[in-house]
């Protein structure tokens, strides 16, 4: 049985599924996006024409069983894999008309990560390791490492700046993990599995740290996650099954979703 | 970024010990063992550095200075005779037994003065006048004949100005000290007039075995030399043509270069697969750390730029540490002179190229393999 980390009102209907049109301003739109993998007998097909769209100032979770496709989207939409077929667009820019290196350069710019298992490099202080995303963007270091410490203090880590990230508990190294995704202001944070590696009063913290950061102006924040804790904290949930989404729940809808998805 | 590639190179201990290590021994075994290869090289050709004289006249099937053919000495005239020759001198050369106090056997290198000259003469003198080698059965000899392992052997001591020992029963007065170059053979130089190296030397029918010439002021020595041998029939050589002439030789008719080489070879060989390997191995425990990069922004070339920078400081480092070992091993046998050791610039650089292109190869792997890499794999589990 999971406990969730927000409670929902029990009493509000289960709504039906539906398919969300965003109110706001679009950030991340994407349309019949295929991916298939391997060739001849190992030839699978991730995503099968999945549509996806997010708005700013929202955080959005993906959702569903394991195989569905949703980690292959979430790449998708990152701009870290291409699709074979569809066309992604984020904040008005066709990432699918790019070159590579271009699609490399908008990620830089636009987009911070939060990976499932932190990734921060082990041998960089925690301060160097929050500078990286405004060093690849050409910050000078001594600017970078200023910005990176007050990120740090933003998360609660404030006079551990020279530790390494091995010194830190799970939930210390993916605060780090978040200041990391932020430092430069990017417009898209896409997360993966933020708590999946955490108890649940970390991944209380860790989720109220992302939805603060999701209600800055012109931001949006994805997570795909499996974890039902979460559900609670979202704007809005894509439900996927077999490479597509086959619901979006927002509002009334969702309040039901959560409160059946916790009690099942 | 270039800073944080090295300090996430640095922080892996085992790792970067390993590169410096592989590294530092690749460098020590090249560096090391060319210079004990230029050392023995510069043997060979020690005697035109202990007879200096600007052309060598040898008999014509003569390849290389360590080696004589005994020319007639009605060849010492024509020689003279060839235009834009100054003077033209002979030269006794040859490997004697010498008999020492206690008895026992040494061979010595025998160099015999043409007396009236004395060109070819040692360049620095230690002890005594080398003009006493004018007087009857007089020698000079060099620092390494006076040791008591040498021409010193029964003394109890080096042998000094004044001492006495036999070469081919002859009395050989010693009235002179010289410094000389080693010779490839390891044998003591021992110096007399020309015509008392002929006493020295078992009778032959033909005994000059160089002629020593100088060109006459504004003549160019490899024009006379040219000359001497087309009007002649013989062979004559610059200083620099002897040289290459002999260490020519060396090369097709020993094995000395060809293991020397190999252990050359073998230390770049061991550096590409220590350092290739063990940069590899690097990479791929970096995999995540690199996709996570290349997913925030890193590009291909930047991440390229970051390797390359990893292998070439470790390259430096270890091609610093090898190169210091080379010199510790160089001046720790400087004392005894054995093996002979010449390190020279020009191979410091070359080897350190050496050691740069073993790194750059090393980063290759690492960075073909990069470049490959789909950031999404950090989205993996």
């Amino acid at each position: 049985m999971t406990t969730p980390l927000r409670s929902v009102n029990p009493a509000l209907p289960t709504a039906a599924p539906v398919v969300f049109n965003p109110s706001g301003s679009l950030a991340v739109g994407a349309r019949g996006i295929v991916k298939v993998f391997g060739v001849g007998d190992a030839r699978t097909q991730a995503l099968k024409g999945a549509d996806f769209e997010a708005s700013e100032g929202e955080l959005h979770l993906i959702v569903g069983p394991s195989g569905c496709g949703k980690t292959t989207l979430l790449s998708v939409l990152a701009g870290t894999l291409s699709s074979d077929q569809g066309e992604v667009n984020l904040f008005g820019t066709r990432l699918t008309g790019l070159s590579a290196s271009e699609v490399t350069r908008f990620r830089c710019r636009n987009i911070g990560f939060i990976f499932q298992q932190f990734n921060l490099i082990p041998t960089l202080s925690l301060v160097e390791n929050v500078s990286v995303p405004l060093l690849l963007n050409r910050t000078g270091r001594r600017e970078a490492e200023a910005k990176a410490a007050e990120r740090l203090r933003q998360v609660g880590l404030a006079g551990r700046e020279r530790q390494l990230p091995t010194q830190l508990s799970g939930g210390q190294q993916q605060r780090v993990a978040i200041a990391r995704a932020l430092v430069h202001e990017p417009r898209l944070v896409i997360c993966d599995e933020p708590t999946s590696a955490l108890d649940s009063v970390t991944g209380h913290q860790i989720m109220e740290l992302l939805s603060t950061a999701a209600k800055a102006p012109g931001r949006c924040v994805l997570i795909v996650t499996h974890d039902p804790r979460i559900y609670g904290y979202a704007d809005r949930i894509s439900v996927m099954e077999d490479g597509r989404v086959t619901h979006v729940h927002a509002g009334a809808s969702l309040t039901s979703f959560i409160h059946s998805e916790n009690r099942s | 970024m270039f800073l944080l590639a090295l300090k996430m190179l640095l922080g892996d201990r085992a790792k970067y010990w390993m590169l410096v290590g592989g590294l530092a021994f690749s460098s020590l075994l090249m560096t090391q063992q060319y210079s004990v290869f230029q050392g023995l090289m510069s043997w060979t050709t020690s005697h035109m550095r202990n007879m200096r004289a600007s052309i060598w006249v040898v008999e014509s099937r003569v390849e290389q200075v360590n080696e004589s053919k005994a020319m007639r000495d009605t060849d010492l005239n024509r020689v003279r005779s060839v235009e834009g020759v100054d003077f033209a001198v002979p030269l006794f050369q040859g490997v004697l037994k010498a008999r020492t106090a206690d008895g026992s056997d040494k061979m010595i290198q025998m160099i015999g003065l043409h007396s009236g000259t004395l060109y070819g003469r040692p360049p620095r003198m230690i002890e005594g006048d080398i003009a006493q080698l004018r007087l009857p059965n007089s020698v000079v000899i060099d620092t390494l004949a006076m040791e008591s392992t040498r021409l010193g052997s029964g003394m109890g001591r080096p042998l000094k100005v004044g001492d006495v020992f036999e070469i081919n029963d002859r009395e050989a007065r010693v009235v002179g000290i010289c410094q000389t170059e080693r010779h490839f053979f390891g044998y003591p130089y021992v110096f007399s007039s020309y015509d008392q190296a002929l006493q020295y030397s078992p009778r032959q029918r033909k005994m000059l075995s160089m002629i020593l010439a100088e060109p006459k002021p504004g003549f160019d020595t490899a024009e006379v030399a040219q000359r001497i041998k087309s009007e002649t029939g013989l062979r004559a050589f610059t200083i620099p043509q002897f040289e290459a002439s002999t260490i020519q030789w060396v090369w097709n008719n020993t094995g000395i270069p060809i293991s020397f080489l190999t252990t050359i070879v073998l230390g770049f060989v061991v550096g590409v697969a220590v350092c290739g390997q063990t940069f590899y191995s690097f990479v791929l425990e970096n995999l995540r750390n690199l996709g996570a990069l290349k997913a925030m922004g890193a590009s291909n070339g930047l991440l390229a730029g970051m390797l390359l920078f990893q292998s070439m400081i470790v390259g430096l480092i270890g091609f610093g540490m090898g190169i210091g070992l080379t010199a510790l091993f160089g001046l720790t046998i400087a004392k005894s002179g054995q093996p002979p050791f010449k390190l020279d610039a020009s191979f410091v650089f070359q080897s350190m190229a050496a050691v740069l292109v073993i790194c750059a190869l090393a980063a290759l792997f690492g960075i073909r393999r990069v470049a490959k890499l789909e950031p999404a794999i950090v989205f993996r589990g």
